[in-house]
């Protein structure tokens, strides 16, 4: 029933593009640092979910000779973006550069078992209930997938807009090769090594909160940074179980609204509009529940997340320029034991000169990239704190209107309703 | 909320929440001439400021929330409030424009509306002391007398375990069997469950329908006798006391019931013997689980030959109307839950975003989280009174009404058994008969004259049983409609009340959003 419901779901998505693109772009103010630039455009038009893998389909639109064709599109899957962005971050290059987060798997298990604790639960409910319920969950499908795809389509776009980045040779390959990645992906050994890569990156949490940097600017970027990671991890998750929440009062309202039409139909007192009206009443509020519910999961709580992962790639920068900086001492180390022992001298010299070279690269960059951050930041919280504001109030105003034309329905319905048993008797 | 904590009048001033209905109050006078006692001062009862503290009970226009207990002052600030309501009132009519013209062609020549106190005992909706009251909608009576009653400050005594809960029941009446105007007395649990057993004995057999207490709680009780003055022993206590007065509401609604010496004893008496047969482990309480086995096997062996179809449909409709409401008392009872679950995790939100607006070092920002997380503080606070609503307006209804079917269906097995003692009475004089014939033909004249006696005294008997299986027919018929009527009235006040707490819940969320936007548009 899962599968099927999977397959049924795909063939959905795909009568709902025109629906995707609009949202998307909508959705894509959340990262809010891409330029203009026409040269190098690049979309997921499309997706296709099969079984647990989904495959996005990634266009590109180029008038930059570097490729071969000037459009052109590839089908790839979340293992691929993650090699490219493992790969990235390898680079020795771009390591003063902040790159963009890694899109979070793709995760369907919240909606796959609703819809299973649904299939169970089909005997207590009436039929009409029943649609609903499926009708929700089919929504929230949606939902998580249009959610993966513009994860996805924006770490492509925020590299495509990077001036350095965008010209990564491993970039274009992604973009371009049209036969499947996996060739070149993690074998079994490089997962260990991701594992490993893990273990250091603790160890860096240590290195770079205990010493104070001489930088000042640096001093105060990780503290902030530092702080500010474990806040906003927090209030994701408070969030989450908020806009949860909501989902799950919008989701009662389809259970009594089925109630209280059962009541009405064999109800033949002044009593039965009324129910009928307030049946009516909380079907139509249920959707609007609905999409509060879903308007805030896309404003507030996918706002948190995605900010919360660019701010852990911020401090893989500072990670790393504490590991140059660690390096850099120890050539200074090395050079002073080699100029005790007389052996080696040049060698240490150039090495140091290396590190200091390297370290001041790094601090120059990161200082560029923290900087522009900053700005980054506050310009998409602006801008979705305001769109979320003014859905917030769209929608009580909706419900304003429905509720007071259901009273007012109500009050007159049953002067006459009553007017009417007066005569009989 | 502590416990015997007053409750705060409930704020007049929002004019939405005054929808005087007087109009179903007419229709349902059956004095025609009463319609419009209303010149535009016609008074009510509970105007004029007295300073007995008893008759704080009753505020203006006999909403059943609770005065302050304090000095004579609150009074005279209220009877204002009282006149600027009529004023509000008269003016809100006017504004509706379709809906007041059409009643008004309904109603004929109006004057602003006499919302005077109600007799049929209008439900009352509870809340916390804490939050604003909301209104009960006001019904023009017809009947020439009234009788108001509230359930208030519940009050612990004694303690440890033999602790126990009073209440104190205010009545406000015009009724000549009454000795007094306005009177309290103080009532524990077990009174009202006492009332309820002597009413039933009384009133089972003619089939009236007698409205059932709240339910017993161990858990509940337990809690409160240790003395934890925590946030959900409080809830419990609020809702015994909505509960119960409720209860006592339905039962003065009941004209044969108000009648009655031992429902005006409950009222009036300062102190009642203590009821001992409504504990759960007494020699009573064994006594009545047995007979309601004996009952059920009854009810499945009783095949009843009905004469009036009416009554086999009218039990089919309440027992499925009795399963349908069940389910939907379920459902509303888990959107209260998810309501409250949505609260909490509003809260904690709210903090989360306040510490996140400490750290953040961008000036304007760091302001508009904060802001952010104040209107999560306020929609907090929302939810919680939604959530209150919503249990008090609709769940308590449902539970109310579940255990009122109960009563009615209990009624119609009254019947049922009445019926039954007539067959058998029937049964027994044919016997009767057949012996006499038997003795006339054996001829003997001494046991003859016994037989004839017997006869005569089972031919009374099944006279009797008739008439009795007749009048609680009819009884139950007349009982039905109104209990139907009552039901009908009851839902759609509290449907309307429900969706106007909904309505006002969705106003202040606009405000509040509407109050965080500039802070948003100012982040730079």
């Amino acid at each position: 029933m899962i599968i099927s419901g999977l397959f049924k779901f795909s063939c959905l998505y795909k009568k709902v593009n025109f629906v995707l693109f609009f949202v998307v772009d909508q959705l894509r103010s959340v990262s809010v640092d891409l330029n203009n630039d026409s040269s190098l455009l690049i979309d997921i038009p499309d997706a296709l979910c099969e079984r647990d893998k989904v495959k996005f389909t990634v266009h590109t639109k180029t008038t930059l000779n570097s490729f071969q064709k000037p459009d052109f599109s590839v089908s790839r899957q979340h293992e691929d973006f993650i090699w490219l962005h493992d790969t990235l971050v390898e680079t020795e290059e771009y390591a003063g550069l902040i790159i963009p987060p890694a899109p979070p798997k793709p995760d369907f298990e919240s909606p796959r078992e609703k819809m299973h604790k649904l299939g169970e639960g089909e005997a207590t409910m009436t039929k009409e209930e029943y649609t609903k319920m499926k009708q929700e969950l089919e929504a929230e499908y949606l939902a998580v997938f249009k959610k993966t795809v513009q994860v996805h389509e924006i770490f492509l776009q925020r590299l495509s807009s990077h001036p350095n980045l965008s010209k990564d040779r491993n970039f274009q390959i992604f973009l371009e090769y049209d036969q499947d990645l996996s060739v070149r992906r993690k074998n079994a050994k490089e997962m260990f090594g991701g594992f490993f890569k893990n273990m250091v990156k603790s160890a860096d949490e240590v290195l770079i909160s205990g010493i104070k940097d001489v930088d000042e600017f640096f001093e105060q970027e990780k503290t902030f940074l530092l702080d500010y990671f474990s806040k906003i991890k927090d209030s994701t998750a408070k969030a989450e179980k908020m806009t949860r929440s909501h989902k799950n009062v919008a989701d009662d309202y389809i259970h009594i609204s089925a109630t209280l039409n059962s009541i009405a139909a064999d109800d033949n007192t002044a009593l039965k509009q009324h129910l009928e009206k307030f049946a009516e009443l909380l079907e139509k509020l249920r959707k609007v529940e609905g999409r509060v519910a879903s308007d805030q999961e896309l404003k507030l709580t996918e706002l948190l997340r995605y900010y919360m992962r660019d701010i852990q790639a911020a401090k893989d920068l500072l990670y790393r320029r504490a590991r140059a900086l660690a390096d850099y001492e120890n050539s200074n180390k090395a050079l002073d034991k080699a100029r005790l022992k007389s052996k080696d001298v040049a060698q240490a010299e150039e090495n140091q000169k290396q590190c200091l070279l390297k370290f001041d690269k790094l601090s120059e960059s990161g200082k560029k990239e923290l900087t522009s951050f900053k700005g980054r930041r506050v310009v998409a919280f602006r801008k979705n704190l305001i769109e979320m504001a003014e859905l917030e109030i769209k929608h009580a105003k909706q419900c304003v209107i429905l509720h007071s034309t259901c009273i007012d329905l109500m009050d007159s319905s049953f002067i006459f309703a009553v007017v009417q048993v007066r005569g009989r008797r | 909320m502590s416990l015997g904590s007053v409750r705060n009048p409930p704020p007049f001033l929002d004019s939405e929440d005054q929808e005087p209905e007087y109009d179903t109050g007419d229709l349902d006078s059956d004095d025609g001439e009463e319609i419009f006692t209303g010149t535009s001062n016609k008074p009510f009862v509970s105007t004029p400021p007295e300073t007995d503290p008893s008759s704080d009970i009753f505020s203006e226009e006999g909403s059943y929330t609770v005065q302050k207990h304090t000095a004579p002052k609150t009074n005279g600030v209220q009877s204002d409030e009282e006149l600027d309501l009529f004023a509000e009132a008269t003016v809100e009519l006017t504004l509706t424009a379709p809906n007041s013209r059409g009643r008004k062609e309904i109603i004929g020549p109006t004057e602003p509306l006499s919302t005077t106190v109600n007799t049929h005992g209008k439900l009352h909706v509870a809340n916390t002391s804490n939050k604003p009251s909301e209104e009960v909608e006001e019904e023009e009576s017809g009947d020439t007398f009234e009788l108001n009653i509230a359930v208030t400050n519940p009050e612990k005594m004694g303690d440890g375990m033999n602790a126990y809960m009073t209440y104190k029941v205010s009545t406000q009446t015009t009724l000549p069997a009454f000795r007094s105007k306005t009177f309290s007395v103080r009532r524990r649990f077990s009174d009202f469950l006492g009332l309820y057993e002597k009413l039933s004995v009384k009133y089972n057999l003619m089939g009236c329908i007698i409205p059932p207490p709240p339910q017993k709680s161990v858990v509940g009780m337990t809690k409160v006798k240790v003395g934890k003055e925590d946030p959900s022993s409080a809830e419990f206590v609020e809702k015994r006391r909505a509960a119960l007065e409720r209860y006592l509401q339905r039962v003065v609604s009941h004209p044969a019931l108000l009648q009655d010496s031992d429902v005006q004893e409950f009222l009036e008496r300062e102190e009642l013997p203590r009821a001992v047969n409504t504990q759960a482990l007494s020699g009573s309480g064994f006594l009545k689980m047995i007979n309601k086995a004996s009952d059920a096997v009854n009810k499945m062996t009783i095949k009843m030959n009905e004469s009036d179809n009416w009554f086999e449909s009218k039990l089919q409709e309440v027992e499925n109307e009795e399963q349908l409401l069940r389910r939907l008392h379920a459902s509303v009872d888990s959107l209260v839950n998810h309501r409250k679950e949505l609260c909490s995790n509003t809260a904690m939100f709210a903090k989360s975003v306040a510490m996140l607006g400490s750290s953040e070092e961008n000036s304007a920002l760091s302001r508009a989280l904060s802001q952010l997380a104040e209107v999560e503080d306020k929609l907090e606070q929302l939810h919680q009174e939604q959530a209150f609503s919503d249990f008090f307006t609709l769940t308590e209804l449902l539970a109310d009404y579940l255990r009122l079917l109960g009563a009615v269906r209990g009624c119609f097995e009254q019947r049922m058994k009445a019926w039954q003692r007539w067959q058998e009475a029937q049964s027994t004089l044919q016997k009767k008969r057949e012996a006499e014939a038997k003795l006339l033909w054996s001829n003997k004249p001494d046991k003859l004259q016994q037989a004839k006696e017997d006869i005569t005294e089972w031919e009374a008997k099944v006279g009797q049983c008739e008439r009795d299986f007749e009048r609680i027919s009819s009884t139950l018929r007349k009982e039905v409609h109104r209990f139907e009527k009552e039901k009908c009235r009851d839902f759609k006040h509290h449907i309307v009340k429900y969706l106007e707490s909904l309505l006002r819940s969705q106003h202040r969320l606009v405000k509040c959003w509407e109050a965080f936007l500039p802070e948003a548009k100012a982040i730079v």
